[in-house]
């Protein structure tokens, strides 16, 4: 890379097709000619793991697999049940159950498309004047201090309604997150009132598709209950006719729509009752399992986001003012725009060298770190070059949210995260036994990611692994007895 | 006061930029949207404190409008679910509208208040909403130096 650098000074074309290269991952390959002329939209240089389709209309999470087999699950058996379950339940019973059924099923549809396709509340990074200025605010808070001393976690106290709250710092985005806001290292996002990323879905789960992500679990699980006691109703009026076997026999999609809805309907049900439960204790999936309002961590301690209710608190949660998504992913980049540096364009497991060196050239306290600073010199020298490419960088090593800087509290946030959303996949693998195929990927990232993470916290705090696993502990026997 | 300028236009082509000041969110009351309204020391010769408070509060204001629970926004939701959230295809979210009307009362204030002063506001939408970024020009033809930053303002108590 810094090869490259003394290449670009001397001759312009290479530059060019350096930049080229440089912008491969994330547009469509331009000729250095055309590209001059033609301005980006932001979703191109998005510096998180997200996928974007239709312009930047459609923004998805990176590994959408599972969610493909959620709209295949549904579609099938919903077809299924309209193509051979629904003529004769119409003409036998009545014409309303097809059409209930249709509207549920539109419902569910729209509610899945529009929970997976939107954005869930992603907070943008910090632009570089405003990393600086809270870079600076920090040192002034914490003071000075000598080299080999490693500075404390970055945190704020903040008091809401009575209760302390630490607002964290994120290393990836360089921002103190808001309240309730949390690091996806699955999208490498701060997403806003995060809940937990959802893979069926495709997407995380936050602010902006909460209601979405609830109102599809809970017209699923009426869905899946309409379709299983039609079904069987179908079968039984069948065989009370023609007798058991030969009523099979006429209907053999009959029985696939029952074993799938038989399997699915535990979990869905199941998760639509937590998902009521937290909607009227207004917690987040993520606080309930780390038990951040439990009355078990103090006496004191309470929910600061309640509205003393549940009526009010269900209807701030699903019927509340609709906040407008803050990373406008269709605006066009503008050249004098402060880009954010994009620290994510590849994947693998390399160390997180650049967003160090970039950060011991804003604190020297940092040059004690073990960590080697060969990105050091070409980082600073593309921060001169204007325009949205200097952001991008030809290899950018996949930077774990967990960056083994400076506070074990982030880090322990980080690998909670990953903790909270493999066990969703936990949850979820218990009904999708019969059908084998789902487990390789979700349990995939899951231990690539608890693997990601443990290795550089072993660097540091010991102690924060024994907690660590005690919470693991106490968040598996929170979903089982759900 | 050395910089005075009579409009944006001047502002941007003659005056280059020395220094930015970021009004951080107060979170006291939540998670809504809510600036501080503590005068940062870098503004003291620049502007007086009553207009900053004032823009400040009205922003507040306004955000507070725009994430308000109660009849209007009940019945907006009710009337999205029924229609599959479709409903948002033709006509705007409050919370949109109200956005509009504060990026028209910050251009409106910076064309008043604060380009006269060489200091431009950013809509905060632009920075996620999480700051409220003022930028502090000087006349190019001056040879002040940046306005003081290196005092710190203390944050978010």
């Amino acid at each position: 890379m810094t090869g490259n650098m003394h290449l670009g000074v001397e001759e312009p074309i290479r530059e060019c097709q350096y930049n080229q290269i440089c912008t491969h991952n994330s547009s469509p390959m331009n000729t250095p000619h055309t590209k001059k002329r033609k301005s980006k939209r932001k979703w191109q240089v998005f510096p998180g793991r997200n996928r974007f389709y239709c312009n930047g209309r459609i923004m998805m999470a990176k590994q959408t697999g599972v969610f493909y087999l959620t709209m295949v699950l549904i579609l099938v058996t919903s077809g299924l049940f309209f193509a051979f379950d629904c003529p004769f339940l119409a003409s036998n019973l009545t014409p309303a159950i097809p059409a209930i059924g249709g509207v549920l099923f539109v419902f569910v549809m729209g509610m899945l498309l529009r929970a997976s396709f939107s954005d869930p509340g992603v907070l943008p990074r910090a632009t570089p004047e405003e990393a600086a200025d809270i870079e600076r605010q920090i040192d002034a808070t914490n003071g000075p201090s000598g080299p080999g001393y490693r500075p404390p976690p970055r945190t704020r106290e903040v008091l809401i309604n009575g209760q302390t709250v630490k607002l964290k710092y994120c290393f990836t985005c360089k921002i103190f997150r808001p309240p309730r806001a949390s690091h996806c290292s699955l999208c490498d996002n701060c997403v806003e009132r995060f809940d937990h990323h959802c893979p069926w879905v495709g997407n995380c789960v936050g602010r902006r598709n909460y209601r979405f992500f609830y109102l599809f679990i809970l017209s699923l699980s009426f869905l899946t209950l309409f379709i299983f006691a039609f079904v069987i109703t179908h079968v039984i009026l069948r065989s009370n006719r023609t007798g058991f076997l030969s009523a099979l026999r006429d209907s053999p999609a009959s029985v696939l729509e029952v074993v799938v809805c038989f399997f699915s309907v535990w979990s869905i049900v199941g998760l639509s009752g937590f998902h009521t439960y937290l909607i009227s204790s207004n917690q987040t999936t993520n606080e309930d399992i780390k038990g951040s309002w439990s009355s078990k961590r103090g006496k004191g301690n309470y929910n600061p986001y309640s509205y003393g209710n549940f009526i009010t608190n269900c209807c701030a949660a699903l019927c509340g003012p609709l906040p407008p998504s803050l990373i406008d992913r269709r605006g066009f980049v503008l050249p004098d725009t402060p880009q954010p540096a994009a620290q994510t364009n590849g994947t693998g497991a390399c160390p997180p060298n650049q967003v160090q060196s970039h950060m011991a050239a804003t604190n020297p306290l940092l040059h004690s770190q073990p960590i080697i600073l060969g990105g050091g010199p070409t980082l600073q020298a593309k921060s001169s070059l204007g325009g949205p490419c200097s952001t991008l960088s030809p290899s950018q090593p996949s930077l774990p949210s967990s960056i083994p800087g400076l506070s074990c509290g982030g880090e322990l946030l980080a690998l909670r995260d990953s903790e909270i959303h493999c066990h969703h996949h936990l949850h979820h693998q218990h009904f999708i036994s019969p059908e084998e195929t789902p487990s390789p990927p979700t349990a995939l990232p899951c231990a690539t990611h608890l693997g990601h993470h443990v290795h550089p916290a072993q660097l540091f705090n010991p102690v924060s692994q024994d907690s660590l696993h005690e919470d693991s502990v106490r968040g598996l026997v929170k979903l089982s007895s759900v | 006061m050395a910089t005075e300028f009579h409009n944006l236009q001047e502002l941007r082509h003659s005056a280059s930029l020395a220094n930015k000041v970021f009004i951080q969110r107060d979170y006291t009351d939540g998670t809504i949207c809510k600036f501080q309204t503590k005068f940062p020391s870098e503004l003291d010769s620049r502007i007086e404190r009553t207009l900053f408070e004032d823009t400040v509060k009205t922003l507040n204001n306004y955000y507070a409008e725009a994430e308000k629970i109660g009849g209007q926004s009940y019945l907006e939701g009710c009337l999205a679910c029924l229609t599959v959230y479709l409903i948002f295809l033709c006509i705007e979210t409050r919370y949109e509208k109200v956005l509009k009307k504060i990026s028209r009362y910050i251009q409106e204030q910076n064309e008043k208040i604060y380009a006269p002063r060489g200091l431009l506001i950013t809509d905060p939408l632009e920075r996620g909403m999480r700051v409220i970024e003022i930028s502090v020009y000087e006349d190019r033809g001056s040879s002040g130096s940046s306005s003081g930053s290196s005092t710190t303002s203390s944050s978010g108590r």
